[in-house]
Parts: C-alpha cells; structure tokens; sequence
C-alpha cells in the first residue's frame, strides 16, 4: 500500500487559513466550557470525598454525599465530563487544521456537545442519587450512556466527515492516533453498556468485561487521543520534524495491538488463562511506551531551526490596538511584528504553558504507563493490588496526562480560533504551576503511600487498621494536591469562561452595530457571511474597510 | 476515503482481537456456566442469596461500598497437614516411620507421598488442605476466591480497593446485628475505624407506646439523646442481611481446602 504521507504538521502549510479556525469557533466553546464546568465539579467531589478520610463523620446524614457515590462521581466527571469532550474538541481542531478544511455544519457539533454535557449530567445526578451500574468507569446509568453514545457518534461523525473532506490528502501521523480512538470509544462502549448493563452477562464475565473496558478507554483511548495530540504540537514547538514518521506508526501500531490486551489484574478470580495473558500484553506494552518516549526526546531537543512556538510566529486574529489599525497583509492575516509581540506575547517570556503541559503530560503518560505495566507484573501486583497505588496511578494517567496535554492544547488552540488572546494569559501561567504541583503532590505521596499499606497487609501480624493508619499520613498531602489541582482547574475555567463571554459580548455589540448603522452602511455588512462561525473574518473585513 | 480505510482496518484487527479474546472467549467458556458440587459432597454452590440479601445487593451497589471493599481473596498456596487415623496392624513400624516423616507444612505431593509409605505400613491417615497467604491469615476467606463464587452476583462488585477490609467472608465473622451498629456508628464497634457512617439507612425516632424491638443497642456515646431511638430502615437490614450471605469457607474444586 502506499500512502501519501505528511512528516511535519505543517509541511505544506502555507499561511493559516482564518476561516478554517472560524468554523470550529462555536463548536469548540460548547465542548470547552462544559468541559471546564465539569472539571471544577470533579475537583470539587474529589475534594469532598478525600475529606471523608480525615473526618469520616462529615455529611453522614446526605445519602448524595457519601463517599461511595461522591468518588466514582468524581472520577466520571473528570473523565466523561472533560477528558473525552475536550479530546474530541481538539481532535475536531487538529483535522480541520491538518486537512486544511473548515468544518461544515458547525450546528452538529454544536448540539452534539451539548448533548454530550447533558448526558454527563444525567449521569452524575444518577450515580449521586444511588442509581450507579456499579461498573468502575460505567457507573452512568443508561439514560446518561445512551445520550452520550449518540452525542459521541455525532461528533465523531463530524470528525470523519471533515477527514473525509480535508484539502490536504496527506497524512500525518496524529491522524492515524486520532481516527483510531474515534471509531475506539463506540465500540468498547456500546460492548460494555450491552454485555453489563441492558443484557447483562453471568457472574464474573461482567468483571472481565468491565476490565477490558476500563483498559481500553483509560489506557488505549486516552494514548491515542493524548499521543495524536502531542505529536502535532512537539514538532511546532521545537522547530524539528517529528522524529521520526515511521517510527510513530511503530508506536501507534504496538500501542493499539498490545495495549488493547492490558487491564485484567494478575489476582483476578477468573480462570487463569486471562491474568497470564494480560499481564504478558502488559510487558509487550513497555515497547510503545518506549516509543513514544524516543520520539518525543528526539523531536523535543534543542534546535536552531526558528521555533514555531505560540506567540512567536502566531496569527493570532488579536483585535487591533484601539484608535491604530494593523497594516493588512496579503493574506489577510493580522500578523504581529516583534513590538507586538514583546505587549502581546500571550505568556509572558520563557517557556510557554502549551509547551509545558504538554512535556509534562509526555512525561506523566511514560511514567504511569510504566506504573499500569508494574501493576500487572504477579510479583509486584502482590504489594500494589487493592492499594492505594492503583488509584495514585489512575490519576498520573487521567490528570497529569491526558488533562494536562488537552490543557496545553486548548490554551494553544483557543486563541486562534476566538479570535481573542486569553484573558488572563498570567493565570494559564500559574495554571501550569499549581497543576503540576497538585499532581506531584496528589500522585507520589499516595504511590509510595499504596507501597506501604501493601507491605503492611502482606503482614498479618499487623492488624488492618494499622495498615489503614499508615495510609493517613500520605493522605494528608494528596488532599493538599486536590486542593491545588481544585484551585489550578478554577484557574482554567477561568480563562474559558472570561474568553466565551469576550466572544458574546463582541457578538451582542457587534449585533447592535449592525442594528443602528446607518442604512447604507449595513448593506456592506448583509453581503457578508451571517453565521457567527464566520464573524471573525466579518470583524478583520471591517478592520480592512476601515 | 482510503487512508482513513486503512485507519479502520487496523482498529479492526486490533480491537476486534481483543474483543475476541477478552469479550467472546469468557462469554462462550464461563457464559453458559451452572452451578457446582461443593469438594467431596453433592451439595450445589452456589445457592441463591435469599431475597431480602439479593435486594440489599443493590443498596451495596448504590452506595459504593466496592469504593472501599473488595470482594476477593487472594492465596499464595496451600499446605497440608497430616494425621494418623488408625494405626493398623504393627503400631510400632508406623509409629517409627511417622517419627521420621514431616507431617505439617507439606505439598500437596509430599503429603501424599507420605500418606501412601505409611498406608504401605498399614496405617490410615487423613489429608488436610489449608490454604496460605496474608489474606486467609487474617480471617477474609478460607480459600482464594474463583468464578464460582459470584455465579448469582448482578452487578459482581469485586471492587479494586482495600480501604476497608475485604468482605468475601464478612458473614463468617459478624452477623446482622453487628453489621447494622457498624452501619449507623462504625466506631462504636471498631475503635479507630475510617468508615464513614451510614445514618441515612437508619431512622432517628421518638420512642413510641413501646420500644421497637429492632431498635439499635448502641453504647451511650453513640446513642440517640432519651426518649428518641434508632431504627434501621429497610435498605439497612437489606444490606445487613447481604453482608450476612456473604462466605468464603466453602470447598471447592477449583480451591480444594479441608473444612
């Protein structure tokens, strides 16, 4: 077979299209903003429920807050609520801008997404009131999972139509990882959903099955998305192809080929053959994880290729300095020149927070997909099983991975495809920080923490709650890193919120414009595009005549 | 559409493999399985829970006890222990023999090793199988558990974390009375405990013309203020009675144990 192939994400790219970013506006703030929403609400019921652990008295009379329905809670918010939203906004992002083709029929997605939050909804308001399916990662019960399997085939509909019709037919390799986890997710949910909730199988086949699903959307569906994603931005920021293109279809071909197999714990209560076999895909699966780390050390290294990072090089449409109308080049792009930059410069100096986010969701997806691999090893299972390490390393792979690379992905894209440079370009700064810190802070203390309640249940001369007691003390520094993941997603939903009601309110004052403009004047302006995906081309339009 | 063919081919080869393998295989091996025989008897396991312990399996489910509790054992092996039952004929040759034979602690080969040079002496002896490991030590089952056990189970809440013990033989260590003062008041029974209490199972209420007979008999600290009493509703006793059905001391093929 022969491919046309793409090595860097811009290898053609001329100048970027406005229009391709203006198309994707809408949609992406529906998927963003639910996604911030539940982000802080995941925080807030994670915070809730580690609470319980150094008072296990507070809110005992409300069913809604007990720790058994506040925990899986949590945990669905943050993955339902904003790991797979903002992964298919970006995904959404990176096909227009890979295809070089807007996106058609923006309203789909658009409703798709709120869909989507709604079903995310329904979800958490049925596990809260005691209705959870009782499957870890598919404790929704069927009203939600029914919304979000449509709202998801929807959106990834839209995804593949754009695919389909993208301008550049070359392929790089984010696209392999992308289209993989869209058609990924339909099939282990609507498997899991049928075989565990509406026609549920016997006895401990729901436990392998649950296993296999769990797996699959936490380990395999998170990579494909994350790594997709990471993989357009490292060359863009250091200057460097991605090193190399062949070596990332090894990855992604290891990755969905043993990765897939992962998730049975080598203790399980089911017959033998399934433990032996996962814990050996488990091994086979060091392979992509090494992979992935190569590429990424290699493409990330130092170069003196100019670097394309954000707010070097950045169209960014930024509205004009009041009462100074930029020079308009050929393309129509406000492109800004060096003392632009140095007043606009979305960040401040130094390392960018994209970049940041997304080193460290690299380094956060080797190390706890090193921890997953250790964890189905018999020998080491022993210790970490039932402990809190499994749940130390969930967190590494959800958070300081996935939310961290989306976050350095969203606070990249969102910019460019508003029209507006973040309100609070400083808190995305101290965003990274807190983040960062939260995790560390949540993640090691309960690791090492999981380590020793293990050790301590292997001994039976200890009694349980000795082993529970010494869990205590870690826990008071993963509560401190819940706080500090809590207030650094406060800080994120910040910035999307303040940069949504920017957008509307330029729309309403820009609604009025039209609305008492003179009669001759707002017939230029019924010439133009009048769906507000394309307003941003209408403002620069403006900007020209003016 | 062609590369995005090629995308599809792959997921298709790779997941589709793995739904074959972790999805199909379980289902046509263990899908269609039946009850068992207890080891050495012809009593089926398992029994249905009673129904009143099928419904406080939902209560489990509802409220995320699996959070905190699993619901499995784990042993790291087995070993045997050796008794003489009959001497037989010539005491004395057996009895020497025995004196130079270890007769705990073996493998399940050594033991019968064993067993077959002192039947060759004429003597009888008895097997015993006891399970080993940090979890049979501490009293959470006298086996591992197997597919077996949770044939009924619907939602199966093996649960993944110990932060509270494991519950697979909780009904051979408590029974419903002490399950439901744990429910309303964990501390009153187990000093230290991190479970946090389940007062929304349970009615706080005015003593009426007589006591309720199933009104909880808690130590003063934990007890409603005089002339109030504690009521378990019925979700309580449901999950009570759950906790109650709930045994991991039953000999199986899968987990030969001795009872």
């Amino acid at each position: 077979m022969t491919l046309n192939v793409m090595k860097t994400p811009d290898a053609r790219a001329e100048t970027p299209d406005p229009k391709i970013d203006a198309s994707l506006r809408v949609p992406l703030l529906a998927l963003f903003g639910g996604a911030a929403f539940w982000l802080v609400v995941s925080s807030v019921l994670a915070m809730i429920a580690s609470i319980k652990f150094h008072a296990p008295d507070f809110p005992a009379h409300c069913p809604w807050l007990t720790y058994g329905r506040v925990q899986p809670a949590a945990d669905d918010a943050l993955l339902y609520g904003f790991c797979i939203p903002a992964g298919l906004g970006v995904a959404l992002w990176l096909f227009a801008q890979l295809g070089r083709a807007p996106l058609r029929g923006a309203i789909v997605p658009v409703v798709a997404a709120k869909l989507w939050h709604l079903g995310v909804l329904v979800g958490l308001a049925g596990i809260l009131s005691g209705n959870s399916t009782g499957f870890a990662w598919l404790e929704f019960p069927r009203a939600g999972s029914v919304i979000l399997f449509f709202a998801y085939l929807l959106l990834a509909l839209w995804a593949m139509m754009n695919f389909a019709a993208r301008r550049e037919r070359a392929l790089y390799p984010s696209h392999w990882f992308l289209v993989a986890a869209l058609f990924w997710f339909p099939w282990i949910y609507s498997t899991a959903n049928l075989f565990l909730v509406a026609w549920p199988v016997r006895g401990v086949v729901q436990a392998v099955i649950g296993w296999w699903f769990a797996g699959n959307l936490l380990f395999v569906w998170l990579a494909l998305v994350g790594i997709g994603t990471a993989f357009y931005f490292l060359p863009k920021f250091s200057g460097r192809p991605l090193q190399s293109y062949y070596l990332a279809l090894f990855a992604f071909w290891t990755l969905i080929l043993f990765g897939t197999w992962c998730g049975i714990p080598p203790g399980a209560p089911v017959p033998a053959w399934l433990p032996v076999l996962s814990s050996f895909a488990a091994v086979l699966t060091v392979v992509p994880v090494l992979a992935v780390a190569a590429i990424a050390w290699q493409t990330s290294r130092r170069s003196d290729a100019p670097s394309l990072e954000c707010g070097c090089d950045a169209p960014v449409a930024a509205p004009a300095p009041a009462g100074r109308a930029a020079p308009m080049p050929a393309d129509g792009l406000v492109r800004q020149d060096k003392a632009t930059r140095a007043s606009h410069l979305p960040y401040g100096d130094g390392a960018s927070p994209p970049r940041g986010f997304i080193r460290f969701g690299l380094m956060s997806f080797v190390l706890s997909s090193l921890m997953l691999i250790a964890m189905a090893c018999p020998r080491i299972s022993q210790v970490t099983e039932f402990t809190w390490f499994g749940p130390a390393q969930t967190q590494l792979q959800l958070y300081g991975f996935f939310a961290m690379t989306m976050f350095g992905a969203i606070y990249y894209l969102l910019p460019r495809v508003v029209g507006f440079e973040l309100p609070f370009p400083k808190l995305a700064r101290l965003q990274f920080w807190i983040s960062m810190a939260g995790v560390v802070l949540f993640v090691l203390p309960l690791a090492i923490g999981g380590v020793e309640q293990g050790m301590k249940l292997n001994n039976p001369g200890l009694s349980f709650l000795d082993a529970t007691r010494a869990t205590l003390v870690f826990f008071r520094f993963s509560t401190t890193g819940l706080l500090l993941i809590l207030s650094g997603n406060s800080l994120f939903a910040l910035n999307i919120f303040a940069m949504t009601f920017v957008w509307e309110k330029s729309l309403v004052k820009k609604a009025f414009a039209v609305v008492t403009a003179p009669l001759e004047r707002s017939s230029t302006s019924a010439s133009l595009p009048s769906s507000p995906g394309f307003d941003g081309t209408r403002r620069r339009d403006k900007e020209v005549q003016a | 559409m062609k590369n995005g063919f090629w995308i599809f081919l792959a997921v298709f080869v790779a997941l589709g493999g793995s739904w074959c393998g972790f999805v199909l295989a379980p289902e046509l091996q263990l899908g269609g399985a039946k009850q068992t025989t207890t080891l050495n008897s012809s009593d089926v396991y398992p029994v249905g829970r009673p129904g009143e312990a099928n419904q406080g399996l939902s209560v489990y489910r509802a409220n995320g006890c699996a959070a905190c509790h699993t619901e499995q054992v784990r042993q790291t092996g087995i070993a045997c222990v050796m008794t003489l039952t009959d001497a037989g004929k010539n005491p004395e040759a057996v009895t020497n023999l025995i004196s130079s034979l270890k007769l705990t602690g073996l493998t399940k080969e050594e033991a019968d090793a064993a067993s077959d040079k002192i039947s060759a002496a004429g003597g009888k002896t008895e097997i015993h199988i006891i399970a080993t490991g940090p979890d049979i030590a501490r009293g959470w089952g006298m086996r591992q558990s197997v597919a077996d056990d949770f044939l009924h189970d619907n939602p199966v809440q093996l649960g993944s974390l110990r932060a509270g013990p494991d519950l697979s033989n909780i009904g051979a260590r408590a029974d419903a009375n002490w399950q439901l003062l744990h429910l309303y008041a964990p501390q009153s029974v187990v000093k230290g405990s991190t479970m946090p209490p389940f007062r929304y199972l349970f009615e706080v209420r005015k003593i009426g013309r007589e006591p309720s007979p199933n009104a909880l008999k808690l130590p003063p600290e934990f007890a409603p203020p005089a002339g109030y009493e504690v009521v378990p509703k019925p979700e309580a006793r449901e999950l009570a009675a759950y906790l109650s059905s709930l045994r991991a001391t039953v000999p199986l093929y899968d987990a030969p144990i001795s009872p």
